[in-house]
Order: C-alpha cells, then sequence, then structure tokens
C-alpha cells in the first residue's frame, strides 16, 4: 500500500490562509488506510523526517494567485534561495528529505485559491468555500484510489 | 517617500531572507554617499489589538496564537499568564506551572535550534560572502549532513514537547486562565526520556559550533553591527535567568542596574513606546531615561547579560566563558546574539530533563480559582525576547483594551542601529547595493532572530529589499536576495 502523507498547513487566522488546515481537518475525519494527515501553520524543517517516511507527500496551502479553483501539481527537490525564514517551501523539505534521510518520496503541492488575507479572522471567504469543497472533490477519490493500490513509486497522482 | 533632507542620498533594502516577515531597508546618503542614516521599515500593518476586542477572556491564550505561525506558544502562555492575573490567580499549581514551564522551554529549544542551524549556520559555516546559492540550509545538508540532521531532530523534540503539553501543533489549548488542561502521562514522559540525553549532547555541541567561531574571529564579531546599549529582561528573584517567569531588570552597556525586580504588573510606569513615522512597528523604551537613551536589547544577549547566574550547571560553565570574553562586564556584540542563543539553548533542554524527571508532572491538581479582577499583565521571554501582553477585561467578560509588545518591537531601535553601523562600514564610497552590502545587513538582522511577521501582526511571505535614494530623493538601486 502507498504510504501517503497530507500536509495542510496555513494560518486559520488570517481568513482564507487558512484553507489549508480546513482541507486537513476534512480530509482527516475520513480516517482513510495509509494516509497520515498532519496540519500546521507552516511548513518546517522537521517535516523533512516524517516527508521521508512516506511514499508520496502532498502540500496543501492557500495560494493568493493561482489558478481557480485550485491547482494541483507535482514538485520536486529544489534548496538554495527558496529558504526565506523559519518556514520552508514544499520543494525544500523534499530536499531535505532526500539530502538528510536518503528518502525519494514523491511530493505535490495542492494550492487552493484563497482571495482574503489581510485581516485577522477564523473564516473562510465564500468563494475560498467554494474552491475548498472543488479541491476535495477531486482529491478524495484520487487518495482513496491511490491508497488501494499496492506501492510502484507513483507517478500518477 | 521621506528625502528631504537636502544632499542626502537614500538606500533601501528589501527583502531580508531568512528573517520572518516582510522587512524593507531604507539606507540615506549625504551628498558624499557616506551613510547619514539607516533605517529597518516594517511594511505590513497592525491590527491584531482591535481584533480581540470583545471577544472573551478566555478565549485569549487560544485565539493569540493567530498572531503569526512562528511562535504561537510564547503568546499562548503570555496571555495565559495574563489571564491569570485577570481570574485572580497569583500562584498556580506546582504541576500547572511546570507543565507550562516544559511547554515554554520545549518552544525555546525548537526555536533556538532552528534559528541555529536553518538560518544562522550557513553564514557561519560558509562566511558572510559566501554565494547564497551554497549559504543555506540545503548547503549546511550537503556539506554538514550530521549537523543538518542535528538540527532537525532537535527541533523535531522540541515540537514533540509542545505537542505533549499544549495538546496539538496548531490552536494548542494546554494553558488555560489559572492553570493548564491536562499534566503529562507516564508515556508521555517515558518517549521524551529515551531522547534526552542525546539532545543534550547535540546542544553542547552546537553550543561549542557558535563559541568556537566567536572566540576565533572575535577580530570580525567586535566590530560587525556592535554598539552599547541598555539590556532588558525578566530576572527570576534571586538573579537567575528565568525564561518562564520573574520581575523585570533592566542594565546598562557597563552593568549598572537601571531598575530592578519590578513586578512587570506595573510596566507602564517603566516603558513607554515611541511611534515614528516610517514603522508601523513601535520603538519602546525605558521612561526614565526617555527615547534617545532608554531604548534597549531584549533575547539571548540581553538575558545572559542581565542574569546573575543560570541554574543549570552545562548552562552556567558556559555563561562564564562568555562573560569571561567581555571581563564580566555585558556584551554588546551584535554577534554575540548566536553564541548565548546556543547557552540558552542548553539551558532549555537542561530544564527539560530536570522536568521531565520531577513527578510533579503527573500532580492531578490543574487549575486555581479566584476572585475575578479587570485587568492583568502577562510577561514571558519568548525565544527572541520579552513578550508583553495586557488586557483590560469589562463585566461581560469582554476584552476592552489589548496592548502586546512583541520581542521583535522591542529589539527595532538596536536592529536598525546594528542595520546603520553594517551600512558604515560596508558602503561609504560606493553608491550602490553590493552583495556584500546586502550579505552583511541580513546578517545582522538575522543575528536578533527578529520575526517581523509577528511583530507587525501579519502573515506571510518574508522579503527583504535595500533600496538606495540619492540627496534628491531618486531612487539609484534596489536590490533583494530573492
Amino acid at each position: 500500500m502507498t504510504k501517503i502523507l497530507l500536509i495542510g498547513y496555513g494560518n486559520p487566522g488570517r481568513l482564507d490562509d487558512g484553507l489549508g488546515p480546513a482541507l486537513a481537518e476534512a480530509v482527516a475525519q475520513l480516517n482513510l488506510p495509509g494516509l497520515t494527515v498532519d496540519s500546521d501553520y507552516q511548513l518546517t524543517v522537521e517535516d523533512a523526517a516524517a516527508v521521508a517516511e512516506h511514499d508520496l507527500v502532498i502540500f496543501a496551502d492557500a495560494s493568493i494567485n493561482g489558478e481557480e479553483p485550485f491547482f494541483y501539481r507535482e514538485i520536486f527537490p529544489k534548496g538554495g534561495l527558496s529558504f526565506s525564514s523559519h518556514s520552508v517551501e514544499p520543494e525544500a523539505v523534499l530536499a531535505m528529505a532526500a539530502d538528510l534521510f536518503g528518502a525519494a518520496t514523491r511530493g505535490y503541492a495542492l494550492g487552493i485559491r484563497g482571495y482574503l488575507f489581510d485581516e485577522f479572522g477564523e473564516r473562510l471567504s465564500e468563494r475560498a468555500r467554494g474552491n475548498l469543497a472543488s479541491a476535495l472533490d477531486f482529491l478524495i477519490p484520487l487518495l482513496k484510489k491511490r491508497l488501494s493500490e499496492p506501492c510502484q513509486h507513483p507517478s500518477i497522482l | 517617500m521621506n528625502t528631504s533632507s537636502a544632499n542626502l542620498k537614500k538606500i533601501v533594502i528589501e527583502p531580508v531572507t531568512r528573517v520572518e516577515g516582510h522587512g524593507k531597508v531604507t539606507i540615506l546618503l549625504d551628498e558624499k554617499n557616506k551613510v547619514h542614516q539607516a533605517r529597518l521599515h516594517v511594511v505590513e500593518f497592525r491590527g491584531f489589538e482591535r481584533f480581540v476586542l470583545g471577544r472573551p477572556y478566555w478565549e485569549m491564550p487560544v485565539l493569540v496564537q493567530r498572531l503569526c505561525g512562528i511562535c504561537p506558544v510564547s503568546h499562548h502562555l503570555a496571555a495565559a499568564k495574563a489571564m491569570d492575573i485577570v481570574v485572580g490567580v497569583d500562584k498556580l499549581t506546582p504541576t500547572a506551572e511546570k507543565m507550562r514551564r516544559l511547554m515554554h522551554y520545549g518552544q525555546t529549544f525548537q526555536s533556538h535550534s532552528l534559528h541555529f542551524f536553518h538560518l544562522c549556520s550557513p553564514d557561519l559555516l560558509f562566511g558572510f560572502d559566501a554565494d547564497p546559492a551554497i549559504r543555506n540550509v540545503i548547503g549546511v545538508a550537503q556539506k554538514f549532513p550530521d549537523l543538518a540532521v542535528q538540527g532537525v531532530m532537535m527541533r523535531k523534540y522540541g515540537q514533540e514537547v509542545i505537542k505533549v503539553t499544549a495538546g496539538k501543533k496548531i490552536h494548542g489549548t494546554g494553558a488555560i486562565p489559572g492553570g493548564i488542561n491536562k499534566n503529562l502521562s507516564i508515556e508521555e514522559r517515558d518517549v521524551l526520556l529515551r531522547e534526552i540525553d542525546q539532545m543534550v549532547a547535540w546542544a553542547q555541541g552546537a553550543l561549542k559550533v557558535a563559541k568556537d567561531y566567536s572566540v576565533e574571529n572575535l577580530e570580525k564579531v567586535i566590530p560587525f553591527g556592535s554598539f552599547e546599549s541598555n539590556h532588558l529582561s525578566l530576572i527570576r528573584e534571586d538573579g537567575a535567568m528565568d525564561l518562564y517567569h520573574g520581575n523585570l531588570r533592566a542594565i546598562d552597556a557597563q552593568g549598572n542596574k537601571i531598575f530592578d525586580q519590578v513586578d512587570y504588573q506595573n510596566y507602564l510606569d517603566y516603558i513607554n513606546e515611541e511611534v515614528r513615522d516610517y514603522s508601523y512597528m513601535k520603538f519602546p523604551f525605558i521612561k526614565a531615561l526617555g527615547t534617545q537613551d532608554g531604548w534597549y536589547r531584549v533575547g539571548p544577549l540581553a538575558r545572559v547579560n542581565t542574569a546573575d547566574f543560570i541554574d543549570t550547571p552545562l548552562a552556567e560553565a558556559a555563561r562564564k566563558e562568555f562573560m569571561a570574553v567581555t571581563d564580566g562586564k555585558p556584551n554588546n556584540l551584535t554577534l554575540a546574539y548566536h553564541w548565548a542563543r546556543m547557552i540558552e539553548n542548553l539551558h532549555a533542554i537542561e530544564k527539560i530533563q530536570d522536568l521531565l524527571n520531577d513527578p510533579d508532572l503527573q500532580g492531578k491538581g490543574l487549575v486555581v480559582k479566584g476572585e475575578r479582577r479587570g485587568e492583568g499583565v502577562g510577561l514571558i521571554e519568548a525565544p527572541r525576547g520579552t513578550l508583553f501582553h495586557h488586557y483590560r477585561v469589562d463585566e461581560n467578560d469582554q476584552v476592552t483594551m489589548a496592548n502586546l509588545i512583541v520581542s521583535t518591537t522591542n529589539n527595532n531601535e538596536p536592529m536598525n542601529r546594528a542595520v546603520q553601523k553594517v551600512a558604515m562600514d560596508h558602503l561609504d564610497g560606493a553608491p550602490e547595493i553590493t552583495e556584500g552590502l546586502l550579505n552583511h545587513i541580513e546578517v545582522a538582522i538575522r543575528a536578533y532572530d527578529p520575526c517581523l511577521s509577528c511583530a507587525t501582526h501579519a502573515m506571510g511571505q518574508m522579503p527583504l529589499e535595500v533600496s538606495l535614494i540619492d540627496c534628491e530623493g531618486k531612487l539609484i538601486d534596489k536590490k533583494s536576495n530573492r
């Protein structure tokens, strides 16, 4: 069975920045066997250790100006200038998983388009909620399908 | 852009990579291309204090974690301490206080470890002038893989401490007004104990890297962005370093006490905040000294300077070595923050070790109740420095006033001074932003481990840009490392 890690990240106190954790919370409720769901304010270096224990990782985050309602694409390890703060980019987490733990985990980015980020508030905008629903409609069947298959170093997610 | 001064040029730098939040540096030059003034601007907005108005007081310890994703535990605990006062509780149960301390030392350990390995070590290991494409944590991972793995695992350990004390990583609920909502189970304790000796050893190793760099590069460390300053922190009643609780102590650059053992409920009698038109971030100062002389440093360097001693043996031995460099006087070197930070990191893991072996953590007394009050102040020594939370609550239990002075705001003036010093040393005579100038400004700001997103109450990408404006207000150069 393919071992999949889903990390939904963002700050739920900053309106649509909470899209990632909201998606993680919704998927976690399904209790899908073989799927690990994590949620945090941001990605950090220790996520590399968890990523290295899985065959696949999906990084779910709010997107400020990406495609609507969401984008989904494979990402690849990349270090260097992508580091900018205590938080790290998904590509850098993959790079650290590879460099430090010898992992060949495949990574995918799920960017859910949000619209309101510049205020404090614990709610998603109406359009963001719609985009979240679309992302879940896409992701859940995909996860169920992939989790039911034997691991063969996946490329179809 | 304010460029009204005649015959001056201005350089603006943004974004500062590997610093939290969004920052911008402007450097104003005179007609001879000498640095007239350097400023670290913060370009986001304040709004959190307004956001919490009208919310019930008991929500604050959870709500304030939304300030930013970098140090939610520090805000959680500072708000909880303020709300202890509001619910009339001056002393927690031993279990509650020790659980909070365990959480706080876990936060300190993960934050300091991350800063050192992720943000600082590339500068120290590769040199300030090394190619930024190499001078980053991936470069460290490739050239010093054992060190990089240690950094990741130390950070992970600290996060695990937080998880078992706060309940979860997002919206932790461990600390509540008057106490804590869980103790530490034997199973949780034993999991953490399994790795504690390794963590202590790694913390000693990290300290050695920081110390050796500082000692072996004193000629570079001494002038780099350095200046004399006051220092402020919480201090225990016996003068020991205490990151969780104590009274306020402020000393001057020579170590003379400005005030000591001040109950922080009265902080407004001693500390004020100045507003300047070019930054949303305020400039705190010691009232008795005024705005010109009253600014101060906070954070690891200030805390090691203000403490009479550290109550854990390994960190105390390290403190003595640190203070010997300056003959027991306060250390005013900006780059010494790194060494001081690793002394604290060792102290934090020693405290975690002590606490894990303390049976009080399995105690049943979690919450104390008292008589409601209308106001409360909570202070804590967050990884980046002293963090102030102050609230007023009405008879309907709603928050009517909130004032937060976050660590980075306390270090606002010192960061500006560090930028100006570095700019003066590396720019004069050449009205352009070189890679070296950009790198050195970043290194100076990073020493303070600022969280600009927190200080300005906004989340987002952390960019840093530098711009150069001439004496007539014209932008003559602008660069960033992103």
